[in-house]
């Protein structure tokens, strides 16, 4: 490619870059550097290497853009785009999306976890946009000498006067302009937006509908062999001996070995991300097909070392949480006045214990990665969140370069958080190695049941108190949750602001650990799907008792912060939710049958505002149906795709429902019990009630989706619970209890 | 041993195990990656095919019952993408992951043929064995009565969905 490479500056650390292209056309990308210089050098250096950029745009005028992000099904690849072709001003028809690889030098923020990709790249897309959409109009101002300024733009053209170029025209004349500072180049204003907004369907869905192969699962590289891999059903138990002749005779297998990267491991560990993996040992199982290599499983006979979480169980749990209840706290997360003390001289005190169980995540995609080491390096294909750290660690585990590592981003058969950890990149990147072949490593159900990084379990010894006007003046929490010395195990931490915090004179949150050997981690709205659980269902006791309607009592109470306190989020955002969910959900109001009630819930979580109500019948024989969902949201001034937005919106809310009612993970003798979707219940269709989303649109930054609708279901809906049958759900999940009422 | 049956149309013959699942010949065997894995005890409906025009799980369902059947995949359903049921989904937008959505439209096409009107019930009856775990089952809901609203127009129809994202499901 005879390049002519151009940058500008796109943040203190950024630079754009354009590129023509041979046949025609200009290639615009980002190139990110310490330092501005060499970034430009590497610019001109890297032409060909610069093809995954960000916009590639030909003289049929077709852009072709660049999805940065990795795609779960939060609809990024789709958003990102939009973004940028919104300030390009080209028509969505004459877009085309590709996926981009994972690469650190073109792209930031390649990551795919807590709804952060409309809050990062919200500006920074649209600014490569409009740069681009600038150059176009400066090449076709100095074929027509004139002012830049005086040329409009309109869906792919350029316009002075009566005069016009498309931009296709001008791609190639635009790729000589020097790119401006993408930092001062004008966006426009989202009067004129005609992209931003609409409701754009997902780009991949045509090929979605069509079963053309998208996902990790669905790769294929020449001479590759299938795997398996068979762990200790003990979480962090290793393999002591194994038949592995017998197995390597079985049809369809060609080889099977011991994997044991403890050591390794556990020296590369102290350096890891955030989201680090457990050491893998287990028994590889490779052959010519994925069905015989997943059969010869059968005929394993493996003695194990189960090592000390073989003692770890659910009912272990449950009783050393309510010893601890009994005990001193272990240290405190906040104390705001003086709980011990309001609580002493309260009008009216309730007392309350609440727990949630473990969670799976559950992706209907089971786990999978393809890696092949060639050429020096290591190539894979994998469904990863967060490719970045993956590869961070992944080469200090396998003791290789991190640049020698190059990695593919598939489509993912959803994530949930369960793909911010990387153990089966690592698994199949160990087989691979060791079988000197390209290898798909792809996990059972079973697998992927058992060997999740679970959303923690948690209990919550919580008492209040209210003074003789029924206003909430004490609460304090004392939150049994898992981890070791000062540490809490990953997700099983609170932050020390939850509401209520700040917004009662007498707060107290207190914490108490139990060690834990299995693996937890980040499921949507981590934290959050928990605790709101446990805060929203006691804030309505609290209600109960001091006989206020419960949604009108959580209004008074985010008028009540004190004098210089500071909640974590903005009262009156929230209070606006609250109100707009009262309105739509007839709350009061509606004329419902013996038999059904409606119960209230609001959190805010990835700087969204959720307030939700959940309708529900119960019958007198305990039977539940829940008949709607409503939702209201306060994301920001902008729904970037709206159509995406609302599935986001009811697919978080029917997860916590399914959350609520049977989901549970549970543990004997450090093994997981459960096993796959009959025993753990992922939500079906005939369960599923309408879920209605409504919004403010509030004058703030636009946030993200993929999460903070989850939260609220839960409580909501053991709170309509309670208005039908009286009944306080205290644990989750609901199918544990007898819901009969007379 | 060698198996014979009619593949999307087309006469096809494996060499394989005869207890290997239906699923892991089409994936493996054949590369038609749209048909998915999920659980493999057909629990999600992900690999959801028809045999005889039937849903049938191939995750559970040995290679050799096959047999001289007629077997459609996702990549058979049309030639172009053009089944009513596949543009419904386009139109109304509902996968999100995308992964179960082959399993749905092969499950709510088998309806579809044999209940050109299905109502609400009819839905949940026929469709309670795939599991989306995005949860975008108001939107499939949506996306099956459009379908046949779409199978019963002409072929040059333009008729238009009532727009991807309505608020309510």
């Amino acid at each position: 490619m005879n390049a002519v490479d151009k940058t500008g500056n796109l943040s203190r650390r950024g630079f754009l870059h354009v590129t023509a292209l041979a046949g025609g056309g200009m290639l615009i990308g980002a190139r990110f550097s310490l330092d501005g210089a060499r970034g430009a050098a590497a610019a001109t250096a890297g032409a060909d290497a610069a093809l995954n950029a960000f916009i590639r745009l030909t003289p049929d005028g077709i852009a072709t853009i660049m999805a940065q992000n990795p795609e779960i099904g939060q609809g990024v690849k789709t958003m990102l785009p939009m973004l940028i072709a919104e300030e390009l001003d080209i028509p969505w028809s004459q877009v085309r999306v590709e996926q981009a690889d994972f690469d650190s030098t073109k792209y930031r923020g390649q990551m795919a976890g807590g709804s952060m990709a409309t809050p990062m790249h919200y500006q920074s897309m649209r600014r490569v946009g409009a740069a681009a959409r600038a150059m176009l109009v400066a090449a076709a101002a100095k074929q027509w000498k004139t002012d830049p300024e005086k040329c409009t733009t309109e869906a792919g053209v350029v316009h002075f006067k009566k005069k016009s170029l498309s931009y296709g025209e001008l791609a190639t004349a635009a790729a000589e302009i020097e790119p401006p500072n993408p930092r001062t180049v004008p966006l426009k204003d989202p009067a004129d937006f005609r992209i931003i907004g609409q409701e754009i369907p997902g780009v991949d869905n045509p090929k979605i509908v069509t079963g053309e192969p998208l996902f990790g699962i669905d790769v294929t590289v020449p001479g590759m062999k299938y795997a398996v891999f068979e762990k200790c059903r003990v979480h962090g138990g290793k393999v002591k001996t194994a038949n592995l002749d017998a197995v390597k005779a079985s049809p369809g297998v060609t080889d099977a070995f011991v994997v044991d990267a403890t050591a390794q491991a556990e020296s590369a560990a102290a350096s890891f991300s955030m989201f680090q993996v457990a050491p893998p040992n287990g028994i590889a199982i490779v052959g010519d097909s994925w069905w015989l290599v997943n059969e010869a499983r059968s005929k394993l006979e493996v003695t194990w070392d189960e090592g000390p979480t073989a003692s770890q169980s659910t009912a272990a749990f449950d009783r050393q949480a309510e010893e601890l209840s009994m005990q001193a706290p272990e240290r405190d997360l906040r104390n705001d006045g003086d709980a011990a003390g309001a609580l002493a001289s309260a009008a009216k005190t309730l007392e309350a214990a609440y727990q949630y169980p473990f969670l799976a995540h559950a992706p209907l995609e089971p786990q999978n990665t393809t890696a092949h080491f060639h050429h020096g390096g290591l190539e894979m294909w994998a469904p990863i969140q967060t490719p970045q750290f993956a590869r961070g660690d992944l080469a200090k585990t396998l003791g290789i370069p991190e640049d020698q590592i190059t990695i593919h981003l598939t489509r993912m058969g959803g994530g949930f958080g369960r793909r911010l950890y990387w153990d089966y990149m690592l698994e199949a990147a160990l087989i691979a190695r060791q079988a000197g072949v390209p290898v798909k490593l792809v996990w059972t159900r079973e697998d992927d049941t058992r060997f999740d990084f679970f959303r923690p379990g948690g209990y919550h010894y919580l008492k209040g108190g209210l003074d003789d006007s029924g206003n909430l003046v004490a609460w304090r929490d004392h939150f049994v949750s898992f981890g070791e010395g000062p540490r809490f195990a990953p997700s099983a931490e609170m932050a020390p602001n939850e509401f209520p915090q700040a917004f009662v004179p007498n707060f107290a949150l207190q914490a108490s650990k139990m060690p834990l050997g299995i693996p937890t981690g980040a499921l949507r709205a981590p934290t959050s799907n928990a605790i709101s659980f446990v805060v929203q269902s006691f804030i309505d006791e609290l209600a109960a008792e001091a006989g206020k309607d419960p949604l009108q009592f959580r209004l008074d109470l985010l008028d009540a912060a004190p004098d210089g306190m500071r909640p974590a989020f903005d009262a009156k955002r929230m209070k606006a939710v609250l109100e707009l969910v009262r309105d739509k959900s007839g709350w009061g109001t509606a004329d419902l049958p013996e038999g059904t009630g409606q119960g209230v819930a609001f959190h805010f979580s990835h700087r969204g505002y959720f307030a939700e109500v959940v309708q529900a019948t119960v019958s007198k024989e305990g039977e539940l149906g829940v008949d709607r969902i409503w939702v209201a949201g306060d994301v920001g001034r902008q729904l970037v795709n709206p159509s995406n937005a609302v599935n986001q919106v009811q697919g978080a809310a029917l997860d916590g429902l399914a959350q609520a009612l049977d989901q549970e993970i549970t543990f004997e003798g450090g093994r997981t019990k459960e096993s796959n979707f009959h025993n753990f219940k992922l939500l079906r269709i005939d369960q599923a009630p309408p879920v209605e989303v409504h919004w403010v649109m509030s004058d703030n930054q636009p946030t993200g989706l993929g999460e903070p609708a989850l939260p609220p279901v839960p409580p909501a809906l053991c709170n309509a619970i309670f208005a039908v049958t009286g009944k306080r759900i205290r644990s989750l999940p609901i199918a544990k209890h007898d819901l009969s009422w007379t | 041993m060698a198996i014979a049956f009619t593949l999307n149309g087309k006469s096809t013959t494996v060499e394989a195990p005869p207890e290997m699942p239906l699923l892991w010949v089409l994936r493996d065997e054949l590369d038609l990656k749209g048909t998915k894995f999920g659980c493999g005890r057909s629990f999600c409906g992900a690999c959801t095919v028809h045999v005889n025009g039937e849903p049938e799980r191939s995750c559970r369902m040995p290679v050799s019952r096959a047999e001289g059947k007629e077997i459609t995949t996702i990549e058979g359903l049309s030639e172009d993408g053009a089944h009513p049921v596949q543009v419904a989904w386009q139109e109304i937008d509902v996968p999100q992951c995308g992964y179960c959505q082959a399993g749905q439209i092969m499950s709510a096409s088998a309806l579809l043929a044999g209940n050109p009107q299905p109502t609400d019930g009819d839905i949940d009856e026929a469709m309670s064995g795939n599991i989306c775990r995005c949860a975008t089952y108001g939107r499939i809901r949506a996306a099956i009565h459009h379908a046949a609203k779409l199978a019963q127009a002409p072929p040059t129809s333009h008729e238009t969905a009532t727009g991807a994202g309505g608020s309510e499901a």
